[in-house]
């Protein structure tokens, strides 16, 4: 499996770390309810399909990418830095 | 203020020669780390202008005789040879010239020992002259930048210098050991 770094190409697998959902870019406001909070921390989907998630280039350029890949497939579809990312609350999973 | 003796990190290794290719430990230079501050751009290039720099693409490095500035991640870079100049707030200027050890890796040889640690295509074809990456030399982290056709310059932390050392050296004498006998 190879994962196209935005800077530095398309790298090998062993060079990223895999962190979880892209659901941890979009945290709920701080007094928002325990239901959301639970739901931010706890709460998965498990697609058979297009998913989105966070992947950090560890020993490359020591950047988060938000990888978008079909889990059937095993297809890296597209990534993007998450520093480049503008407003986190759009593009989740569907 | 005390005089510091600047030592080498490996002390008293000659340069390790087989089929034609030479590992060696590069003399000591200065080294900074400029760290881009938010959109300074522009600023960044101006102080480095007085050498004859430009701050590098990703994967890139900009070298002018002896001074090399490498990409070394997203807005970040190493200038090499020379102190920094005042970069009037454009950058974050950190010394790092203790805290790496340089290799150089050059002759016939040298794509095919890298190719034993190194998980990416660094023949000519896909790695030019001045490319630069942040890889994996076999479980360390390392700055790898093509500096000629046959020569690479190997950057690992100083704490690992041995085992760089070690790592580089014994897949030259097992590259040898396959070598058919003249």
């Amino acid at each position: 499996m190879r994962i196209h770094c935005p800077l530095c190409g398309t790298r090998d697998r062993r060079e990223f770390y895999y962190y979880g959902s892209d659901d941890y870019l979009r945290r709920p406001e701080p007094g928002a309810a325990i239901e959301a909070w639970d739901d931010h921390l706890h709460l998965r989907d498990n697609p058979a399909g297009v998913t989105r998630d966070i992947w950090y280039h560890e020993t490359g350029c020591a950047q988060w990418l938000r990888v978008t890949r079909n889990t059937v497939t095993h297809d890296v579809l597209a990534t993007e830095l998450v520093a480049m990312i503008k407003d986190k609350s759009k593009g989740a999973a569907t | 203020m005390p005089e510091l003796i600047a030592k080498r990190a490996l002390p008293g290794k000659e340069p390790f020669v087989r089929l034609g290719t030479t590992l060696a430990e590069a003399p000591l230079v200065q080294m900074t780390s400029l760290a881009l501050f938010p959109g300074q751009e522009k600023a960044v290039n101006k102080a480095l202008k007085p050498l004859g720099l430009q701050f590098p693409a990703p994967g890139e490095a900009v070298v002018k005789d002896d001074i090399a500035l490498l990409w070394t991640g997203r807005e970040q870079a190493f200038l090499i040879g020379v102190a920094a100049p005042a970069m009037g707030g454009s950058a974050a200027a950190t010394d790092q010239s203790d805290a790496w050890v340089h290799l150089t890796l050059s002759g016939p040889q040298a794509v095919e020992v890298l190719a034993r640690y190194v998980p990416m295509d660094l023949r000519l074809t896909a790695f030019a002259v001045n490319r630069v990456a942040r890889t994996p030399l076999y479980h360390m982290s390392a700055v790898i930048h093509r500096t000629g056709d046959d020569s690479f310059r190997v950057m690992v932390f100083r704490s690992m210098a041995q085992t760089a050392w070690h790592d580089l050296s014994t897949a030259l004498d097992t590259l040898a050991a396959r070598a058919p006998r003249a």
